[in-house]
């Protein structure tokens, strides 16, 4: 590829996404850096929530407060406005992906890691094809097979002429463009927040020269830091995106529109 | 003839990029015109009922995940132009 600025080495994207193994490698379970990020995302929510429910007082202090303004926020924010009260047995599935994309996504700003484990297409697509067959079968469970289809597929109050125009377009966008652009919005993101800090990051290291140059070489360093703080943003936000949607798509299937 | 082959394959990598940046930026002229209706229209929701401001930001952060999904769509067609 073509350098557009002579002297600065921008490192090739394969370099950015693509780890070696670090543990067992060469077997089957061969761990690199995003899978342990992995582990880490998995294994974090678990310890936070034993370490609070071991030390359980009435008025929590410490661990505990951090657990349940979580569970708050999600109840709060996510299943009681979109699915309402009898949304809250799909609490504990909800708590998970929140957690685990979190815990995923925030290494992206954590020093010596600072990666997005989703900025990896793999778990994302995983999750929206678990968020697909769990919202299929709430629908399905709930409504019957031929009714969730026709209720998905025919919105109410839709004139006979364009029926047929509806029908396709909502069997392919709740079918098919759901899991593709839940996964598609976490992966990208994360994509493009990492890119981002890791252009920064050359620039700064690039630019801290002595030389007539001297006079701006603290503005991408600047936005650098700006840029960490966005992404920790970035970071909850998509992970509430993510849970949130899945919460809709869920009410949907619960509760379809007459 | 080998030199004009060469050229040829520089111009269409050059096209390549030029179709890359010119597809995210056309992919990211909408969402920005709808995310700034969206937020815009969320914060007059906002300042004329208060008491309201809970579900209106759950709605509008759903109708920014909406939105926005065409842009990232743009941004990921753009690293497979040029990466992939």
């Amino acid at each position: 590829m073509i350098q557009p600025l002579y002297g600065l080495h921008f490192p090739p994207i394969a370099e950015l996404l693509e780890w070696p193994g670090i543990l067992f490698d060469g077997s089957i379970i061969e761990l690199n850096k995003v899978g342990l990020i992995y582990l880490w995302a998995m294994a974090a929510p678990l310890v936070l929530f034993v370490l609070a429910i071991r030390r359980s007082a009435l008025v929590p202090k410490g661990v505990q407060t951090v657990a349940e303004s979580s569970v708050d926020f999600v109840r709060e924010n996510v299943v009681m406005q979109t699915i309402g009260p009898d949304g809250m047995r799909f609490m504990p599935f909800l708590m998970s992906l929140f957690f685990f994309i979190f815990f995923a996504n925030i290494t992206e700003v954590i020093p010596f890691i600072q990666f997005p484990a989703n900025s990896r297409m793999a778990a994302p697509a995983v999750l929206a094809i678990i968020v697909w067959l769990v919202f299929n079968a709430v629908g399905i469970k709930s409504q019957g097979f031929f009714q969730y289809f026709k209720n998905t597929v025919i919105p109410p109050g839709v004139p006979g002429a364009l029926l047929p125009l509806v029908a396709v377009i909502e069997f392919v966008s709740t079918f098919l463009v759901r899991p593709f652009s839940l996964a598609v919005r976490l992966f990208a993101n994360m994509l493009a927040g990492h890119l981002l800090l890791v252009t920064f990051a050359v620039l700064t290291t690039a630019l801290w020269t002595p030389g007539p140059l001297a006079a701006i070489v603290w503005a991408p360093f600047v936005v650098l830091i700006g840029l960490t703080g966005f992404e920790i943003l970035v970071a909850f936000l998509q992970a509430f995106i993510f849970t949130i949607l899945t919460a809709v798509y869920i009410g949907g299937a619960l509760h379809p529109e007459h | 003839m080998i030199d004009l082959l060469a050229q040829a394959d520089t111009a269409v990598d050059g096209l390549k990029a030029v179709g890359a940046g010119l597809g995210y930026g056309l992919a990211a002229i909408g969402p920005g015109v709808g995310i700034g209706l969206v937020v815009g229209n969320a914060i007059t929701a906002m300042a004329r009922q208060p008491e309201s401001a809970g579900m209106v930001r759950t709605t509008m952060f759903l109708g920014i995940a909406f939105t926005e999904a065409l842009a990232l769509i743009g941004f990921v067609v753009f690293i497979l132009l040029n990466f992939a």
